[in-house]
C-alpha cells in the first residue's frame, strides 16, 4: 500500500512550476525551433563546436544557473536539501551525465518535450528512467538500508 | 538575439524548477520513494509542463519554421534501441541515487551549494566520457569498415 505524505504534498506550487517549465519549453521550440532538453543542450557544449551553435547553449545554461540568484531577489527561496554524501554525488553525477547522453535525453528532453510530442521513443525512455529511479530509491532505502 | 532569448528562457525554466520543488533533491527522492511516505507533488510538475508542451508542439507541428523564421529542429530518431534503454536506465539509477537531474543540477550550482558544484562536475565528466566513448566507437567502426 502507498502512504501519501500529505504534510509535504505541494500541489499548487508543483503545478505552477510545471506550467513555467512548460512555458519555457514552448518558447524555445516556437521562437528558436529547439527542443528544451537540458542534457542535450549542455552535452552539445562538450562536443567539437559547430559554428553558431555554442552561444545559445551557454546562454541557456547560464539562465538556469542564474535563476536562483534572480529568484532570491524577488521571493524567498523554497527549502532545498542535498542529503547524499560526496561519493554518492560523484557516482550519481557520472551516471546522470553518461546515461542521459547515451539515451539521448533526460527528464526534460524525453519526459517533458518528448511526451508532449507524443513520441513513443521518449515514452519508452521515460518509463525506463522513472522505473530505474523508483527501484534505486527502493533498494537504497528499504532493501539495503 | 537568440542568445538573449535563450538566456531568458533558461531563467524561466530555472524559476519553474525552483517553484516546482524539482530544485530540492530531498523532495525528488521523496517522490521516487513509493514505499516510504510518498510525496506525489512531482507528478503534478510533469502534468503542468506537458499540458503546456502538448499545445506548443501541436502548434509547432503546423508551422513551416519557428515564429522567428528558424528551422524547427525536431528529433528524427524513431527506433527504441539498446542505447536508448541502457542510457535511460543508467540515467534513472543516477537520478535515484541523488535526486538530481541535469536541469536542477545547474540550478543547485547557482544556489552556491558545494554539493551542487561537485554533482555538476561529475555530470560534465560523465558527458565528456560519453563524447570520448562515441569518438572511439566511431573510429573503430571506420577502421573495421576500411578493413572490409
Amino acid at each position: 500500500m502507498i502512504t501519501i505524505d500529505w504534510l509535504h504534498f505541494t500541489p499548487a506550487s508543483a503545478l505552477a512550476g510545471g506550467l513555467l517549465i512548460g512555458l519555457a519549453a514552448a518558447l524555445l521550440i516556437l521562437l528558436e525551433g529547439r527542443i528544451a532538453g537540458i542534457s542535450g543542450i549542455i552535452g552539445g557544449l562538450l562536443q567539437p563546436p559547430r559554428k553558431g551553435d555554442v552561444a545559445w547553449r551557454l546562454a541557456f545554461a547560464l539562465g538556469l544557473v542564474a535563476a536562483p540568484m534572480l529568484y532570491q531577489v524577488l521571493a524567498e527561496m523554497p527549502q532545498s536539501r542535498i542529503d547524499s554524501g560526496w561519493a554518492t554525488l560523484v557516482v550519481a553525477g557520472l551516471l546522470v551525465g553518461f546515461g542521459s547522453r547515451l539515451g539521448s535525453g533526460c527528464t526534460s528532453g524525453h519526459g517533458v518535450c518528448g511526451l508532449s510530442r507524443l513520441s513513443p521513443r521518449s515514452l519508452a525512455a521515460t518509463i525506463v528512467f522513472m522505473t530505474a529511479g523508483f527501484v534505486t530509491v527502493f533498494a537504497g532505502r528499504h532493501l539495503f538500508a | 538575439m537568440s542568445v538573449l532569448i535563450s538566456l531568458l528562457i533558461g531563467l524561466v525554466f530555472g524559476c519553474g524548477l525552483i517553484v516546482s520543488g524539482m530544485g530540492n533533491p530531498a523532495k525528488v527522492l521523496a517522490f521516487l520513494d513509493l514505499a516510504g511516505d510518498w510525496d506525489p507533488s512531482l507528478a503534478l510538475v510533469m502534468t503542468g509542463a506537458i499540458a503546456v508542451g502538448l499545445a506548443a508542439f501541436r502548434i509547432a507541428g503546423r508551422l513551416p519554421t519557428s515564429l522567428r523564421g528558424k528551422p524547427l529542429q525536431m528529433p528524427t530518431a524513431r527506433q527504441i534501441d539498446r542505447r536508448l534503454l541502457v542510457g535511460s536506465a543508467l540515467f534513472g539509477i543516477g537520478w535515484g541515487l541523488a535526486g538530481i537531474c541535469p536541469g536542477p543540477a545547474l540550478v543547485l550550482l547557482g544556489t552556491g551549494a558545494a554539493k551542487g558544484f561537485v554533482f555538476v562536475l561529475a555530470m560534465l565528466a560523465g558527458m565528456a566520457i560519453f563524447t570520448a566513448f562515441e569518438r572511439l566507437s566511431r573510429a573503430r567502426q571506420a577502421q573495421s569498415d576500411a578493413g572490409k
